[in-house]
């Protein structure tokens, strides 16, 4: 359950940009999550639910999520690939001499604020 | 309709967490304290290998240990029978600790007295790899009955940690686990881990582990 630990920063955050730019109320939280950031979006959800009504700042806010999609580059032939579908093998030439280009992202983009 | 303006944020959940745990590596260089942050699966054998770890150093750095769990006092009490200070620390039901949680419990154990602080985090090979604590180094303990297949599995834990000690070589004749495979599994993901086999159980390997851990502290606080 580390989606919990992640829900507490992500309002230590907010609470923080709300003050200095003196917003009363937040309508929404965008995230960004990676595909391959090991964050389960139902999870984060709840989480949020039970954390964010404990804040005077996102109490009512929404949670939006927007996904990123996993990318891996293979330093071998400099293709890049889907992430989910093939691993850390490359499928063009079986090199395992890749590296994860996005996928890995959490990340918060914005928020929409009084 | 209210009128919502949208403020811009752009930044990793974790990069206040990073900064912050930065922050308390610098506290913890000015005062002499090294801080090793220790990590496995529960029951990959942490408190025993600790235990062993404190014998083989007592008498050379002076020790507290932390003990991290979502519940229960049976680590930290395992651990004061060796004599060392240990505290135990409550996580309140969250599965890891970042930088702030460890500062809060290296105030409460207190360190004047402290050269080699040891974190003992939460059994979990996904979370603690994500927040640093601020620890000068990060091991981990993978043990034979896990499987030589885990750092495939959990690559950022094997990717973030300098040492790993592969534990309970004492039942290796028990179990399909392929010494070899595991190595370069892990190499594979962190070509500057150091692998050391140990058995917490024996004592084999222990010496090494601990001769490393008492060069990187004389390093730190020198």
């Amino acid at each position: 359950m580390h989606e919990l630990g992640i829900v507490f920063h992500i309002i230590k955050k907010i609470e923080e940009v709300a003050a200095e730019n003196a917003v009363t109320s937040v309508n929404s939280v965008t995230l960004e999550i990676g595909e391959v950031s090991t964050i389960v979006d139902t999870y984060l959800q709840d989480c949020w639910k039970w954390a964010a009504a404990k804040s005077d700042y996102v109490k009512d806010a929404k949670l939006l999520i927007e996904t990123i999609p996993a990318v891996t580059m293979c330093d071998s032939c400099k293709r890049t690939y889907e992430t989910v579908k093939y691993g850390k093998t490359c499928p063009y030439c079986g090199s395992e001499d890749t590296y994860l280009v996005t996928g890995n992202e959490v990340s918060i983009k914005e928020i929409e604020a009084i | 309709m209210k009128d919502f303006k949208v403020i811009e944020i752009k930044e990793s959940v974790f990069a206040d967490n990073d900064r912050d745990a930065e922050l308390l590596r610098g506290e913890l260089k000015e005062k002499g304290v090294f801080l090793l942050n220790l990590m496995s699966s529960p029951g990959a054998g942490k408190t025993t290998t600790l235990m062993k770890t404190i014998d083989a150093l007592r008498d050379k750095v002076k020790i507290g240990v932390m003990e991290a769990d979502i519940d229960s006092d049976v680590d930290a009490r395992t651990i004061s029978e060796s004599g060392a200070k240990v505290i135990q620390l409550h996580t309140g039901g969250m599965c890891h600790l970042d930088a702030d949680m460890t500062r809060q419990g290296l105030r409460e154990m207190g360190t004047d007295d402290v050269e080699l602080a040891i974190l003992e985090n939460v059994g979990n090979l996904v979370c603690p790899a994500e927040f640093d604590t601020g620890a000068v180094k990060n091991a981990m303990i993978l043990s034979v009955p896990e499987g030589h297949d885990k750092p495939l599995k959990y690559p950022l834990m094997f990717s973030i940690c300098d040492v790993v000690l592969i534990n309970k070589i004492d039942v290796l004749p028990y179990f399909d686990f392929d010494m070899e495979k595991c190595r370069e599994y892990i190499l594979t993901r962190n070509p500057a881990a150091k692998i050391i086999p140990i058995s917490a159980r024996t004592g084999e390997g222990i010496d090494e582990w601990a001769g490393w851990l008492l060069e990187e502290v004389n390093k730190w606080c020198k």
